[in-house]
């Protein structure tokens, strides 16, 4: 039995949105990444078989929207080892109370992708290591060590509230 | 200042599925909702959005409303569970389902004035997709009987050509997908007691006081 799509969005809305923050950082294009995904889910929604892992699938399809996004930027604009601060176009700007989001923005890119498709979006290791590369192995260790890293910037007190921008 | 830190980041360093981490990466609620209206915005304007729903409160209590791109498909009462009521339109019409409240934005306007008591019909599209047959015939000539009037269901069932069938014309009320909008309440047992509403005779009471029509 196919789900009102309402529920897709209310169940796995948030989590699909940590996916896209993590890899794109919070602003604009998690945003656009988090609409384009759920826009993709919507289409394929009345045909997609019914014993689908959803989330594990929102979570793919996010993947593939940020890559895009970062195609796009990258066309666009100069290299730059910095995510933008482009600012959200919805909501509370950046969102962003804990500054858990600039810590993780400020991680090594594997680090950060380790924690976004694996850790965030709850994909297994050998999933994660087929988008962003690697084996198995270096996702988990690019996860964990991603996460003693953010367990440090926290415990060394550099998260007050307003976090550096 | 150890509230800001988010609790169980101690615990969180090992794996673990995305549900178990949500505390420590906090996604506020207005953000949500407003990537929620966005893409109700969006899905609308590419055609991919079946059915769009909003809830209104009025003097029957919670109303849903649903409507196609056709126009509105679906009224219930809250006695029928409106997350039910959903999952029936997912697999009668489409699981394309957002809640949209701007699309119904002119039906709710109608239901207000309704309700106030300045509206005696509405003239909103309606999409009859969810009957058919018998049962759409007699909903589709219920709205002619009239604000404060009321007929027999005897009486509809002459009024459609069919005066034996006055079970199924009391079946077609019991199933109307669009009651307040399609006036399933004007219609009474010939003695002039209530008989059912989908809405509960209360219900039914109070559209009829409204009307005048009690």
């Amino acid at each position: 039995m196919k789900l009102p799509f309402e529920q897709v969005v209310g169940r796995h809305g948030e989590t699909v949105l940590r996916v896209c923050r993590a890899v794109l950082g919070p602003g604009a294009d998690a945003d656009d990444a988090w609409s384009e995904t759920f826009l993709a889910a919507l289409k394929s929604w009345p045909e997609l078989p019914e014993d689908t892992n959803v989330e594990a699938w929102l979570v793919r399809v996010a993947g593939r929207k940020a890559i895009d996004i970062t195609r796009v930027r990258a066309r666009q604009a100069i290299p730059t080892e910095e995510l933008p601060e482009r600012p959200a176009t919805v909501g509370n700007p950046g969102g962003d109370e804990y500054g858990v989001w600039a810590a993780v923005s400020a991680l090594p890119p594997r680090q950060r992708l380790a924690i976004a498709y694996h850790y965030l979006g709850g994909l297994p290791h050998a999933e994660t290591a087929e988008i962003i590369g690697g084996s198995p192995a270096t996702v988990r260790r690019a996860a964990a060590d991603g996460i003693k890293s953010l367990r440090k910037t926290y415990h060394a007190g550099e998260h007050t509230k307003g976090a550096p921008r | 200042m150890t509230d800001i830190t988010p609790s169980g980041i101690d615990q969180a360093i090992d794996d673990g599925t995305g549900a178990e981490q949500a505390a420590l990466f906090p996604i506020d609620t207005p953000t949500m909702a407003a990537l929620h209206d966005r893409l109700a915005a969006l899905a609308a304007d590419r055609g991919m959005l079946d059915i769009a729903y909003r809830t209104i409160d009025t003097p029957v209590g919670p109303l849903l409303l649903a409507a196609t791109e056709t126009g509105l498909v679906r009224v219930a009462y809250e006695r029928q569970d409106f997350d039910t009521v959903l999952e029936s339109l997912a697999q009668k019409i489409s699981p394309r389902i957002l809640a949209a409240p701007r699309r119904l934005d002119p039906v709710a306007v109608e239901f207000d004035a309704y309700f106030a008591g300045r509206r005696q019909a509405f003239d909103v599209p309606l999409d009859y997709a969810l009957s058919s047959g018998f049962r759409q015939l007699v909903q589709r000539y219920l709205p002619h009987i009239e604000y404060g009037h009321t007929q027999s269901y005897k009486e509809v069932a002459e009024s459609v050509g069919n005066p034996k069938a006055v079970r199924a014309v009391g079946t077609a009320c019991a199933t109307n997908p669009l009651p307040v909008v399609v006036p399933c309440h004007r219609v009474l047992r010939t003695d002039g007691s209530l008989g059912g509403y989908i809405g509960g005779l209360a219900a039914k009471t109070t559209l009829l006081n409204l009307e005048g029509a009690a």
